[in-house]
């Protein structure tokens, strides 16, 4: 089941794994995205640090991790098609962690949640 | 919270699925479908931008004898009726208090188009330096489409009897369009074959339905922003302002000093003395872009700022216009662009930086 962040990362576990991606919401926000930068696999990230980095035509941002772990993948298909997340942002993962604390999943927003603190942006 | 001015489209632009922002006090669309879409739309089609913000100013008075000649760099009285030219409303320091487009005509009358952040105190500027004359500010009175791209010619003609073959870049003609009034330039910000057309209120959305039904694409400011910026065109506020002149701007092309205006002692002053610092055009090395205000770094040693950046959907990387210190400034060693976040490497380049 997917969590959100109030920063518009989202997860997904499976197992200890955490795939983390950003919102349809966040990349509307950016509109075209023109570059990705991605984290270094095995680095260490605390809950909040900066993960990634996204600029588009527009603006440019960080990406949050929403929950500590480890790196163990990032999708570098994103280096060359970055535009990709434009059209299907909840289905391409930017990176992947190994969780190292499940008791910070309790602090995300389900689906619902993030859909109602949308409405409040 | 400020009290945004909205073009006559504004309803038409709201039932498409936009983005707006306050551009220079105006809430106007940045986007429509997306930029690089609009981008897209321009390079290869046909794009049709609201460009209602922008100011017109009409004055009527004798060209040689009222002070208009000498108002601004454009030298007027050499302009032929049915003719345009951009200049600079310069202060007494060479400094651009605005850029702008002059249209003449007839002998006596023009029509002054200017920047909407710069309107009000352009006309006081323009006030002060003429006499037995009369300047009137009828910005609000106008709409304005600009319809661009290879395809622009073909969409429009219908609309007119004049064949649109007939009027080269930076002319224009005066007619109607669904039975008023029209100016009909050739002209535009994008780099591609186009049209820019002065109408009220009513008739721009008659004429924006009619042009997207003939498959126009609406465009957004973001999408100028970019298509401008391929061609190394200036943008007021950022490549240009008070406390730069056209020489540092690297638009010398356009001021003629074999004349006298307003501005013209200092500019010449500022050549004899050499440039301490120019605008340069600069590509980045990957498909990250800088933004106003990056930093510029070469060799560790801070050498300017940029002025303006974006990411350029046909060349694949980022590209602007910075302002570079140029003393001991190498051209042929790359620049880094930094802000608090991150370091871009870039290389000077040349314009356009796109080939048209």
């Amino acid at each position: 089941m997917k969590k959100y962040s109030e920063s518009h990362e989202w997860v997904e576990i499976e197992g200890d794994i955490a795939s983390v991606g950003i919102s349809s919401y966040a990349v509307e926000q950016l509109g075209d995205i023109t570059f990705m930068e991605l984290p270094e696999v095995d680095v260490e990230l605390s809950k909040g640090d900066s993960a990634a980095f996204v600029e588009s035509v527009k603006a440019a941002s960080d990406i949050y991790t929403p929950i500590s772990g480890t790196v163990t993948e990032a999708n570098e298909t994103l280096l060359d098609a970055p535009d990709s997340l434009n059209g299907n942002a909840e289905g391409i993962f930017i990176f992947k962690l190994k969780i190292s604390d499940m008791s910070e999943l309790e602090t995300l927003m389900s689906s619902e949640d993030y859909e109602k603190y949308k409405e409040t942006l | 919270m400020e009290q945004l001015l909205k073009s006559p489209l504004y309803e038409r632009q709201q039932e498409l699925k936009t983005k707006n922002v306050n551009f220079c006090g105006w809430d106007m669309p940045i986007q429509f479908d997306g930029i690089i879409a609009e981008h897209a739309s321009c390079r290869n089609d046909v794009a049709l931008f609201d460009t209602s913000h922008m100011g017109e100013f009409f004055f009527k008075g004798n060209i040689q004898t009222s002070g208009i000649n000498e108002a601004t760099s454009i030298n007027i009285a050499a302009l032929e009726i049915g003719k345009c030219k951009y200049g600079f409303l310069l202060n007494e320091n060479g400094g651009v208090i605005d850029d702008l487009i002059i249209y003449r005509l007839s002998e006596d009358e023009l029509m002054i188009v200017v920047n909407a952040a710069t309107r009000a105190n352009d006309l006081k500027v323009l006030n002060s330096r003429i006499r037995n004359a009369s300047l009137t500010d009828r910005s609000m009175e106008f709409a304005k489409l600009d319809l661009q791209g290879p395809k622009s010619k073909e969409v429009l003609q219908k609309y007119f009897d004049v064949s649109l073959d007939t009027l080269s870049f930076f002319s224009f003609v005066e007619t109607k369009v669904f039975g008023s009034y029209c100016l009909l330039s050739r002209t535009g910000y994008t780099g591609e074959l186009g049209f820019e057309l002065y109408i009220d209120a009513d008739t721009s959305i008659k004429l924006w339905d009619s042009l997207i039904a003939n498959g126009a694409k609406p465009a957004g400011l973001g999408a100028r922003d970019i298509l401008r910026l391929e061609m190394g065109y200036s943008l007021y506020g950022n490549d240009l302002s008070e406390t730069i002149t056209p020489l540092e701007a690297n638009l010398g092309k356009f001021v003629n000093l074999s004349r006298d205006y307003v501005g013209k002692a200092a500019l010449e002053k500022q050549k004899a003395e050499g440039l301490k610092r120019l605008l340069l055009p600069f590509k980045t090395t990957s498909r990250r872009s800088a933004r106003k205000d990056f930093e510029v770094y070469q060799n560790n040693k801070k050498v300017g700022f940029v002025t303006s950046g974006a990411f350029s959907p046909l060349l694949n990387v980022g590209v602007g216009l910075a302002m570079i210190d140029t003393e001991g400034f190498d051209h042929n060693q790359s620049i880094e662009l930094r802000d608090e976040r991150s370091s871009i490497e870039a290389n000077i380049a040349s314009l356009p930086f796109i080939t048209k």
